[in-house]
């Protein structure tokens, strides 16, 4: 044993320089990566933090930035969860669409026409959004605050303009629509076939084989598929801001006039005639949001990593 | 031989038939034609409109299908046909939005889109003047390129890394992990991150085409990176071993063989991700800024790109010139179609080219 393992050939030739130069190069573009995510940080920090304490008109209406960034996160989580109610369903159901259920000459330019919505430039959806698609939902704003004003939800009055949180909220749902539905189409098609055929001839129909054999398995897949959806709509800035007119409050009311304003919208809105006070304070918001935003896309693919480290064993 | 003889098999069948009674095969078309039936009978009695007709006949087959087999195949059969309608309908509502969508930015847009439209810029333009997007165009392709000048060298450079010469080290591990990361970052975050950089380098006022550049930069190395690093992993290894074979040293591998194998790949790759970046607005509303004239120069002065166009021609629309009947549009509206339409256009077409390219190139496996 021991004489073969000293007959071994020399592991590595001698680096040429121009390897040494490449291998060099393309390091540190890797690490050039690491170092802008890293600035990013720092100079938001740089920029934003003296916006934490700036005089109290800058947070109109209200006076200090806790509540300010406070009413404003808030909005963020609230139309971003809108929009996931709406559009996780969705999103799931093409998914599987795609991977189990179409005929194969249908599921290639199914996904494609989905991917072809994620190509849509944001503004197109905000202009969409505000100027067709509110005005066609505020007869749905009625009905809702109409039979279900009950609950704080729809407690209106309905908004006769259409430009609400929902709408909104419908307009991120299409948005983040494609993204949730690629990773989890992926993830279904991935189902080990052996058990799917293993459900199938043990007489599950094939309600049954998705739900026992393609969906434990994709259930990880899934969780981080739309959390990456909530990282988008999270951050999705002109959508919000061109479709409402919002402030920073807290309400749960979606279907009024008064909204709860989101961090990138409002950056948006006031960015335009801000002071350099007032742009301090909100690049302090974007801070907010940046490392918000950051831990929920970290957390979902920490989750990925590690199914997929799972799946590889 | 002599075991299946010697089974005893009964003269006459199992009266209890094998399989569960199940729909017949043209079940769902029959139900189909019976809900379109009456829902349209019901839209022409009410005088709805089509929206509300294929609505209506959605809810009937949802709802009669599953019943039906209830009735037939029991509980089981039930919940699969459900789920199957359920599955089915969610992709027909999905495709209304895009279509609508699209739809919509066309009539909008294309009575706006002329010679003039594309080729004057917003200076001195009141009220309903003819006004034009020639100085948006140039801003967005200058910025865009700029940016992909920045994104292609790093994102390249960043998926040899992965594929060629980080292979189970704990940076490449690290820089995978974050490049997903930072695909999710938000746009407009990217855009005040810019805004940050150049304000402490030349003061709160500075405003130029270049930071937009940079912004965008951060949001397109990422698709960079992960599009690169994929057909990388698609070159077959026995071709890098052929080339170590002859004696080639590693660099001179990746440079001669394994970009030239993949390069059909990376360039679709390249290409999506401008596309993507091209329509981006809030970095570009934050660092960029907006005017009504032709700007050349990246690196002086506001530049207007087409996306910030949009919104503002959206927000500020002007006013209603006071002689036009009513209903009247503000004029910003209709340019703000117009520009939706070109920049649509832009982006789908770069689409398109990108997916052509990457059929006509494709890695060759094997």
């Amino acid at each position: 044993m021991s004489a073969t393992t000293e007959a071994e050939p020399q592991a590595s030739p001698p680096r040429a320089r121009g390897d040494r130069i490449f291998a060099g190069l393309s390091r540190g573009a890797g690490i050039a990566i690491l170092v802008a995510l890293a600035a990013v940080f720092v100079f938001l920090a740089i920029e934003g933090v003296p916006g934490i304490s700036k005089p109290a008109s800058n947070y109109r209406p209200l006076d200090s930035f806790v509540p300010y960034v406070g009413r404003l996160l808030f909005g963020t989580i609230f139309a971003g969860l809108i929009a996931l109610v709406i559009a996780v369903p969705f999103a799931l159901g093409i998914a599987l669409f795609i991977s189990h259920y179409a005929p194969r000459a249908l599921a290639a330019p199914v996904a494609y026409v989905i991917d072809l919505l994620a190509a849509v430039p944001s503004v197109v959806f905000g202009l969409w959004g505000a100027r067709v698609l509110g005005h066609y939902l505020v007869p749905a704003h009625r009905w809702l605050d109409d039979h279900l004003g009950f609950i704080p939800f729809f407690k209106g009055p309905a908004s006769v303009t259409g430009k609400t949180v929902l709408t909104a909220g419908v307009v991120l749902a299409i948005m983040i629509l494609p993204i949730i539905t690629a990773i989890c189409r992926e993830i279904f098609a991935q189902a080990p076939r052996l058990n799917e055929e293993a459900a199938l001839a043990l007489g599950a129909t094939k309600w049954e084989m998705v739900r026992l054999s393609v969906f434990p398995y994709a259930r990880s897949g899934m969780v981080s598929a739309i959390m990456l959806g909530l990282g988008r709509a999270l951050g999705e800035t002109m959508a919000v801001a061109m479709v409402i007119s919002a402030s920073p409050v807290y309400t749960l009311n979606m279907i009024s006039n008064t909204n709860p304003a989101t961090i990138a919208s409002n950056i948006a809105s006031s960015f335009a005639e801000a002071t350099p006070d007032k742009l301090a304070v909100l690049i302090a918001t974007g801070l907010v949001l940046f490392v918000f935003t950051f831990g929920v896309n970290f957390a979902a693919r920490a989750i990925v990593t590690r199914s997929e480290r799972k799946f590889e064993r | 031989m002599t075991i299946v003889e010697a089974s005893p098999q009964s003269p006459q069948r199992n009266p209890l038939p094998l399989t569960p009674p199940r729909l017949p095969q043209w079940a769902a078309y029959l139900v189909g034609l019976l809900a379109l039936c009456a829902s349209g009978l019901l839209t022409m009695l009410a005088g709805w409109g089509i929206a509300a007709f294929v609505a209506l006949a959605a809810v009937v087959f949802i709802v009669a299908y599953p019943l039906w087999a209830l009735g037939v195949e029991g509980r089981r059969g039930a919940t699969d046909r459900l789920m199957t309608s359920l599955v089915w309908s969610t992709f027909g509502v999905a495709v209304i939005p895009l279509a609508w969508l699209l739809w919509t930015v066309v009539s909008n847009g294309a009575p706006e889109i002329n010679k003039d439209f594309l080729t004057f810029d917003m200076r001195n333009v009141v009220g309903d003047d003819q006004g034009g997007i020639y100085h948006a165009i140039i801003g967005t392709l200058l910025v865009t390129a700029a940016a992909a000048i920045i994104s292609v060298p790093v994102g390249l450079f960043c998926a040899i890394y992965l594929v060629e010469y980080g292979k189970g080290k704990r940076l490449a591990r690290w820089v995978t992990f974050l490049v997903d990361v930072m695909t999710g970052i938000p746009s407009i975050v990217a855009g005040l991150f810019a805004l940050a950089l150049f304000v402490l380098i030349f003061g709160p006022e500075i405003r130029l085409g270049f930071g937009g550049s940079v912004a965008l930069s951060l949001l397109m190395i990422p698709i960079v990176v992960r599009s690169t690093e994929e057909m990388l992993r698609l070159v077959p290894d026995d071709l890098r071993e052929a080339s170590y074979a002859l004696g080639i040293p590693k660099w001179r591998t990746i440079l001669k063989v394994v970009l030239p194998t993949s390069l059909g790949g990376i360039i679709t790759g390249v290409m999506l991700a401008t596309a993507r970046v091209i329509g981006e607005t809030a970095p570009l509303l934050v660092v960029a800024g907006k005017t009504d004239s032709v700007n050349f120069n990246l690196f002086d002065e506001r530049m207007t790109t087409l996306p910030v166009y949009i919104y503002y021609s959206f927000t500020q629309p002007g006013s209603v010139p006071f002689d036009a009947p009513p209903g009247t549009e503000a004029p910003g509206i209709a340019r703000a179609w117009g520009a939706a339409l070109v920049l649509i256009f832009i982006v789908m077409a770069l689409n398109l080219i990108a997916r052509l390219i990457g059929r006509i190139f494709a890695v060759k496996k094997g």
